[in-house]
């Protein structure tokens, strides 16, 4: 094994590898999910200056950041839906590190995304690409392409009267996945389901089926556009927060130059 | 006849801002009433609860009596100007830098003499009706003011150090989506504002509301929310210097008690309410106190618009209203930092809003944000610190002056 940790390195430092950053800034202006007014709301991200090389602390600077689970590009664990609520380890401190770093291909759905806010990644879009690409692989992560992440401001949530319009699975999109016992799902929006995601049946059927069978979401990630549809290695191990339901954290894939 | 406040030229940039001074601050105890009646717009005096008489100026026993029982009491205004004096030379700052001064003696209906101030268009010889003002030390100091002034009678000098007229001025709304900020947008523009900033929070998050705004002469929307610092400091760098009243309409509005509530929303009721206050005083207060005396658009006020449930025990919104009592402390404390730079703070009650949801399962009477806006402007004009809109407001603050305990019982049930 030595030998593969070691050639990785050496493709990482000659240049046959790359690292590509699949994660937004956690900045205080980056959207998040908006549920109805009265539920319990997701925490933007905030910084409080603690000091900055002053009086209240002279050498150093640093900040008070707040900020929910899942706020910014974040993990999602099990635990974070009810269907997911019995799984075992199915927070992030329990989940074994194994998985975190992994395989990953992504389909691309950019070209449908970019005709309508409301495109469905159903199973013929995965049939079609495994057509191409071969089946997807047991255990890999396995990534939507959008484009959506190139919007910023309101056109990202793109919330009408009748709530958010952003792409997603259907349920039997995500069925399939999990026939294919995929590690785990991931977008590049707000949330792994679409922004209509609630009329499904199930509602948000990602977010219920996915954490129900034991697998992860990431969501609000970046840069897939930069990824090959198969062949790329993703890291994305969530912060070990005691029995947390998710965790913002650092994307990155590495990849064959 | 007062002439029309000309618009203000560009500043000189050559020049240095000048630094406010203040009038004489010192007062009796009793005579610090004369402020309290002033920050309500009220005009009153001692009146021996024993004989009857008015008293002027404040004491501590009856002149007539020697009962000590003097409470303040409303007091009909009306009086005949009996002397005038202009004073040209004084060694007080404030004054010098006004020379010369107009002051007088107004022999009450009601009984006393007065020394005070007086209006431009007032004279010996002339009915006139008087008022208590803050000045800008935050005291209250009598003025002598028209029956029927002209059209332009608020742009006296004299009386406008004693306001916080927005004409000339240019006016910070906090946010832009609070229920009275476009109503708050028209009645300052309509009392002759020059430019509305609107803070925006959460640009990201769409708003059909925004479109009212948009297009509207003189009005600039602009990234601002209260509960991130960055963006304060950010807006308060760019702007900070031009921003002549701040009017803090951020609100989070939760129903629910305390034991049966959630300590998340709590916490943002509070981010919102309680701390975005204390960091907007922070991002913008240094600067519009050190504008107090920057000529016609000087900084002249900070307005707080206060929830009436900062007053009392609420358990229908127990949070809320403990964000809002917080608040309302800050707010106090605010107004004792700035005294002495003479920048003023105007707390605003209101009560429950009609079309607010939050509100929405309560029962009338609810307060409109045309209400808001109009006495939020005419406490502006008049110079208040403490001022009530809408009938929830007005009976709450009143029971809670006369008996808190009283009041607490009232709303909770308690000793029924």
């Amino acid at each position: 094994m030595s030998d593969a940790i070691v050639s990785m390195a050496e493709a990482l430092a000659s240049g046959q590898a790359k690292i590509v950053d699949l994660t937004h800034t956690l900045d205080p202006d980056f959207p998040v999910i908006i549920l109805p007014p009265e539920f319990g709301q997701c925490a933007r991200f905030r910084m409080e200056e603690v000091s900055a090389y002053d009086h209240r602390g002279p050498a150093w600077k640093w900040h008070n950041i707040t900020l929910n689970e899942h706020t910014g590009t974040h993990f999602d664990a099990p635990s974070h839906w009810v269907s997911g609520k019995d799984v075992p380890n199915g927070a992030v401190d329990e989940i074994d590190p194994r998985v975190f770093v992994g395989p990953v291909v992504v389909i691309d759905c950019s070209d449908g995304a970019a005709r309508d806010a409301d495109f469905e990644l159903t199973p013929e879009i995965i049939e079609d690409w495994e057509a191409e690409h071969g089946a997807i692989p047991a255990d890999a992560w396995v990534l939507m392409r959008t484009d959506w992440s190139k919007k910023s401001g309101a056109a990202y949530l793109n919330m009408a009267e009748d709530g958010p319009h952003s792409p997603g699975p259907t349920p039997a999109a995500i069925e399939l996945l999990l026939k294919r016992d995929i590690r785990g799902f991931g977008t590049e929006t707000v949330g792994t389901d679409a922004g209509q995601g609630a009329h499904y049946v199930p509602p948000y059927p990602a977010h219920y089926l996915l954490h129900g069978a034991g697998k992860f979401g990431l969501q609000c990630l970046r840069n897939l556009d930069q990824l090959p549809a198969t062949g790329a290695l993703l890291i994305a191990p969530p912060l070990k927060i005691k029995g947390g339901t998710g965790s913002p954290l650092r994307v990155l894939a590495l990849v064959t130059a | 006849m007062t002439n029309a406040l000309p618009f203000p030229p560009k500043k000189d940039p050559q020049k240095r801002t000048l630094v406010p001074t203040l009038p004489p601050m010192a007062r009796s105890r009793a005579s610090l009433g004369l402020g309290v009646m002033a920050a309500q717009g009220r005009f009153g005096l001692q009146i021996c609860a024993a004989c009857a008489a008015v008293q002027y100026p404040p004491r501590d026993a009856c002149h007539k009596c020697l009962s000590d029982d003097l409470p303040w009491q409303d007091v009909d205004p009306s009086g005949t100007i009996l002397a005038e004096t202009t004073i040209r030379v004084s060694p007080e700052p404030y004054f010098r830098e006004r020379m010369p001064w107009r002051m007088g003696s107004v022999r009450l209906d009601a009984g006393p003499t007065l020394n005070c101030h007086l209006h431009g268009e007032v004279g010996r010889g002339d009915s006139v009706k008087m008022a208590l003002k803050l000045d800008k030390a935050g005291q209250g100091v009598l003025i002598a003011l028209p029956l029927k002034g002209s059209e332009h009678m608020q742009d006296d000098p004299t009386l406008r150090a004693m306001s916080c007229d927005p004409k000339r001025r240019r006016i910070l709304i906090s946010n832009a989506r609070a229920p009275m900020a476009l109503a708050l947008t028209h009645a300052l523009l309509n009392a002759g504002a020059s430019h509305v900033f609107l803070g925006e929070p959460e640009a990201w998050l769409s708003w059909p509301e925004r479109k009212a705004f948009e297009g509207m002469e003189n009005v600039s929307i602009l990234p601002l929310d209260v509960t991130d610092t960055s963006s304060i400091a950010k807006l308060s760098a760019e702007i900070g210097g031009k921003v002549d009243i701040l009017i803090n309409t951020a609100t989070y509005t939760r129903p629910g008690g305390i034991v049966d509530n959630d300590t998340s929303f709590a916490r943002e009721t509070f981010e919102v309410n309680t701390l975005g206050l204390m960091r907007l005083a922070q991002g913008f207060g240094p600067g519009m106190a050190a504008r107090v005396q920057d000529g016609i658009n000087s900084a002249v006020a900070f307005v707080n618009i206060l929830s009436v449930q900062a007053l009392m025990p609420d358990p229908s919104y127990g949070a809320f209203g403990a964000s809002q009592a917080a608040a309302r402390s800050i707010s106090q404390t605010m107004r004792a930092e700035f005294r002495g730079s003479g920048l003023r703070v105007m707390n605003l009650y209101i009560g429950p809003i009609e079309d607010d949801p939050w509100f929405q399962p309560l029962p009338p009477p609810k307060v409109t944000p045309n209400a808001i806006a109009r006495a939020c402007v005419q406490g502006l004009v008049d110079g208040l610190e403490e001022v009530t809109c809408g009938d929830i407001a007005r009976d709450v603050y009143a029971r809670w002056q006369t008996d808190a305990l009283l009041l607490e019982r009232e709303i909770t049930g308690g000793g029924s």
